[in-house]
């Protein structure tokens, strides 16, 4: 690369750079306020930009049409914002950790359907900035006139907000929410209005980021999940809550990448590397050393302990042999009534409550969140797959080998993992999940690349649905019973001790650090044999097996079934795949019913569904007694 | 008294029991359809009524066998754990004769292969990877859409005849990006060894990083640049190219560009010159075209993209070969596709029995721009068997039986 090039390249960094610094600074905002993985933060950019093509159609291509669009679209996305936190979260915040993930997934799915209806399918090119559609010449080379505007609103942005957070009451406020909203609620500051008003800035500030976006990019309706990503990524870089952390990581992602593309293709030592490809993953790399180096990012603190943002798990039953003696005879005697395609139906459910079930032995139990637990099951099945298919080893051998590299995965990634907490350990989770999925997606010669692997059939004696069904149910229920039986283990107990009070689990002699390493391998091996039981049933596996999508539904089914019961996870993977599977059969718009069920249970049942069926019974009882 | 536990046991009952689901009717031959069409709703929405199209005129017509045909659609989610669900639903509940339809290569190879394992014929309608046909061709799958190497395989006359040496290279990072490029190279350099490629960008699907793409492949001084970019990307990287000069004085060839779900968003910025495949749809006047376009806007009120011409055809070709079979046997089935001949608004194809490729063609031409709105010129039509490797070759790639 030339200098001039250099520069180029990194003004081009820089103009990427802010755009995705407007959409990670409105998430950091409302994180740390609420505390709310706002999953919908990228459809609320998605609305940004289809906002801003609309009205700029509506009110003329001129200097002042754009402008003013640019800037209604972000407000009425702020409204989007306001709506969604009046009807729906704000009903929530006392729920468990994390419910509200739940609720704003649903949001996704409401707002892709809606915006599919609204502007259809096709993508929407919307026109160059009047007055700035020219090229800039710099050292030869050209450059968009707007791009350097973008650069220099970044920054402006930037003291924007911190002039609000330092110098006005409203941000005193936040920043006071922010460290403990416990004491700021004591002081007589009505958080409801607090929470609204952070919701429209930081909604506003995702609305601005997609509005400011129509000259460069098409609105589409991919935007919201390939937005959200990087924003996460972004914002937990920079440290959660901080702005100028944001900032700097944004700047940081986005000249990496535009450095990845301008060195292109090398050759070291006769092998070509492509640092085009390297795009795919450059964000989670970032992460991942950031992350391992600095536990609480670039600029961030360790968070202010919560106090009573819900109130403390409930001890877990397990449920007692009678019940668990029908439900077993009941799963068993399925296939001799049902039509083949339950059959097929409840191979996947149990695949999934499996995977369902590790996931919540994690991140309930254990305390330790994971956005990338798509990882293990995903390895489990590319392992499970590979040892059949490239090492010839019998599918019987593979299949239950395959968990065990999916464990020997987990050692390592969960070594990283246990050195953090809260956010930043879910994210790190993630990390070692997409660049998983980036090193499957790429290496085709091993993996099959984005193709993945077929021809991966079970062995003769179990091609029958019936059989492989029982199969799937013996390895995934004796998965599943492991697991539930090591949470009343002396184990679970330790590890439940953690999550409580890490300092007095310390303080008795428990080695916390080794044990949630231990429990991530555990959970891992499970995940892996859940995967590897899920890719012969289906013949092939591909790299969406690891993808966030995979790991997102893991989410998705633990929260919907209740994380603080124990049959929850099973329960939600029950549901989830069944409704999922009715309702896109059925309806044209699947995803925005989907979303409004999800929404109705979540606020009919903010422990989710076992934990409001739960309480429902107990209260049924109290009344009768 | 009802405890706790009876009342959950009473739950798993009832769940069980309003698990079985009622059985199919027999009446209409039912042929199961699945694609992505959430994932990718640009292209799937007009194939939707292109299917519609030609159920309604093949019911008009009395429908085949002398039974009325209906086609069961499901959402594969772009993914291929849930495209061998609901074929497996296709083919068990629903009782579907066989199956057609999907979309990304990762779909398309995973039904392909589960096809096989369940021995039922399954034609592919949309899927453009060489290796549904070639590597990992099988005897139940067969595919209509002109392939990734047809496509580019029809460009490389225009590209050798501009003789140029310094070739630039972008494609979305995954396999019809990859195979593109691939067959792009191995031919051109067969018709031109002296050809040299001097810069190589693989964005991510959806993703690209356009003005530092145009910068990096503008840095290596290209004389033309051959993309397989569609979609958002290809709109972005053709603004960001146009600001910032690159393509100035260079040739550029782009698979797929002229399909008008890619070019019609671009409107006026559509870019003047390029080399494209595409659908002329407005210009075509052959009689079977006409036909179809006739009926098209008159039940849609729309013009047809080329997802409509796919999904009109993949029906057409199920229908054809259920005609020729003259039985539902899956035997009889695909004996009937091998080598089957039918009209499509695009001619007379044949499903190769050598490889089950159809031998359907597509139109090669330059964009031009004229009132606001990009559209094919100078474009010709090749014929798909014109463009496919010699029969060696083909013998080579595919595995034996």
């Amino acid at each position: 690369m030339s200098l001039a090039s250099i520069i180029i390249q990194l003004l081009n960094g820089l103009a990427a750079a802010s755009s995705l610094f407007l959409v990670s600074a409105g998430l950091s905002l409302i994180f740390g306020v609420t505390r709310i993985v706002n999953f919908a933060h990228g459809s609320l950019y998605m609305l940004g930009l289809y906002g801003a093509y609309s009205l700029i159609e509506a009110l003329g291509r001129t200097p002042i049409g754009f402008w003013s669009a640019v800037i209604l679209a972000a407000l009425a996305v702020g409204l989007v914002g306001v709506v969604i936190e009046v009807l729906v979260l704000r009903r929530i915040y006392r729920a468990p950790e994390l419910f509200q993930l739940l609720a704003t997934f649903a949001v996704v799915l409401v707002i892709k359907d809606a915006a599919l209806f609204t502007w259809g399918a096709e993508d929407l090119v919307g026109p160059r900035a009047p007055g700035l559609s020219m090229a800039v010449e710099i050292l030869g080379k050209r450059i968009p006139a707007y791009d350097l505007l973008l650069i220099v609103i970044g920054p402006v942005v930037l003291a924007a907000i911190w002039l609000l957070l330092t110098r006005t009451r409203w941000g005193a406020l936040v920043r006071a929410a922010t460290q403990d909203r416990e004491m700021v609620g004591a002081l007589g500051v009505d958080q409801a209005k607090l929470f609204t008003s952070v919701f429209f800035v930081g909604s506003v500030l995702a609305g601005l980021g997609g509005a400011l976006q129509i000259p460069r990019e098409p609105a589409n309706l991919d935007l919201d999940l390939a937005v959200i990503a990087d924003a996460f990524v972004i914002t937990v870089v920079g440290g959660l809550g901080s702005i100028g952390g944001a900032f700097l990581a944004a700047v940081i992602i986005g000249v990496a990448k535009a450095f990845c593309i301008g060195i292109g293709t090398v050759t070291w030592f006769g092998f070509e590397v492509s640092f085009s490809k390297l795009t795919l993953v450059v964000e989670f790399l970032i992460m991942a050393v950031v992350l391992v180096a600095r536990p609480y990012g670039l600029l961030g603190k360790p968070q202010a302990v919560q106090r009573l943002a819900a109130d403390p798990a409930p001890p877990l039953t397990a449920p007692t042999w009678k019940v668990a003696l029908v439900w077993l005879v009941l799963m068993l005697a399925v296939p001799q009534f049902a039509d083949r395609y339950i059959t097929i139906m409840l191979t996947d459910i149990v695949c999934f409550a499996l995977f369902a079930v590790s996931l919540h032995f994690i991140m309930g139990p254990a305390g330790m969140v994971s956005f990338g637990h798509a990882a293990y099951f995903g390895l489990g099945a590319y392992a499970g797959g590979l040892l059949f298919k490239r090492a010839g080893l019998p599918m019987e051998a593979a299949l239950l080998l395959a968990p065990l590299c999916a464990g020997a995965f987990a050692v390592v990634y969960g070594w990283f993992c246990v050195r953090l907490s809260g956010v930043y350990l879910a994210m790190l989770t993630l990390a070692f999940a997409q660049i998983s999925w980036s090193i499957v997606f790429q290496w085709d010669s091993f993996t099959g690349g984005s193709n993945g692997v077929f021809g991966i059939w079970p062995s003769a004696w179990l091609a029958g649905k019936t059989t492989y069904y029982y199969l799937a149910l013996a390895c995934c229920g004796s998965g599943i019973a492991l697991l539930w039986r090591v949470l009343f283990s002396p184990f679970g107990a330790a590890l439940r001790a953690g999550r409580d009070s890490p300092l007095r689990a310390e303080a008795i002699g428990i080695d916390l650090r080794g044990f949630q390493w231990a429990a991530f391998v555990l959970v891992g091996t499970l995940a892996g044999l859940a995967g590897s039981v899920y890719a012969f049933s289906k013949g092939s596996i591909s790299p969406s097996t690891i993808s966030i999508s995979q790991s997102t539904d893991g989410l998705i089914m633990v929260l919907l079934g209740g994380v603080e019961t124990l049959t929850g996870p099973v329960v939600g993977a029950a549901v989830y795949t069944w409704v999922r599977d009715a309702v896109a059969r059925h309806t044209e718009f699947w995803r925005a019913v989907m979303g409004g069920i999800i929404l109705l249970i979540v606020l009919l049942f903010p422990q989710g569904l076992v934990g409001g069926l739960k309480a429902l019974f107990f209260r049924w009882r109290e009344q009768r007694a | 008294m009802l405890t706790r536990n009876n009342l959950l046991a009473g739950t798993a009952a009832l769940v069980a029991l309003s698990l079985f689901g009622p059985a199919g009717a027999q009446t209409p031959i039912k042929i199961g359809e699945l694609n992505s069409y959430k994932v990718f709703p640009a292209f799937l929405e007009p194939y939707k009524k292109g299917i519609e199209l030609a159920v309604e005129e093949v019911n008009a017509a009395g429908g085949v066998l002398g039974r009325k045909i209906e086609v069961v659609s499901r959402d594969d989610n772009g993914n291929p754990g849930d495209a061998v669900r609901v074929a497996e639903e296709l083919l068990s509940r629903e009782q579907v004769s066989f199956l057609i339809g999907t979309f990304p290569s990762n779909v398309g190879l995973a039904v392909a292969d589960f096809a096989k394992q369940r021995k039922v014929l399954f034609i592919a309608a949309e899927p453009l990877t060489d290796k549904i046909v070639w590597d990992s061709g099988n005897a139940y799958t067969f595919r209509l859409r002109t392939s990734t190497y047809m496509q580019t395989a029809m460009l490389i006359p225009d590209a050798v005849k501009l003789k140029k040496k310094r070739w630039a290279i972008v494609y979305p990072n995954y396999e019809y990006g990859q195979s593109a490029t691939a067959a792009f190279k191995k031919l051109l350099k067969e018709k031109q060894p002296d050809v040299e490629f001097v810069a190589e960008q693989a964005p991510p699907l959806g993703k690209i990083d356009a003005g530092a793409v145009a910068q990096a492949l503008a840095d290596a001084k290209p004389d033309a640049i051959f993309s397989s970019l569609f979609g958002a990307d290809l709109a972005k990287f053709v603004r960001e190219g146009q600001t910032r000069g690159l393509f100035k004085g260079v040739e550029v060839f782009n698979l797929l560009a002229g399909e008008p779900e890619y070019l019609d968003p671009l409107k006026e910025e559509a870019p003047e010159g390029w080399y494209v495949t595409g659908y002329p749809w407005s210009e075509i006047k052959t009689p079977e075209h006409t036909k179809f376009l006739t009926a098209y806007q008159a039940k849609f009120k729309d013009y047809p993209r080329l997802g409509s011409v796919v999904g009109y055809s993949t029906v057409m070709s199920a229908v054809e070969t259920i005609k020729k079979a003259g039985s539902l046997d899956q035997d009889k089935l695909i004996a009937a596709a091998s080598g089957l001949k039918l009209m499509t608004p695009f001619g007379m194809i044949e499903y190769r029995p050598i490889d089950h490729q159809s031998t359907m063609g597509a139109y090669v031409g330059r964009i031009g721009v004229k009132d606001g709105k990009g559209y094919m010129k100078d474009w010709r039509f090749v014929d798909g068997k014109d463009a496919l490797p010699s029969d060696a070759e083909v013998l080579k790639m595919r595995p034996k039986n």
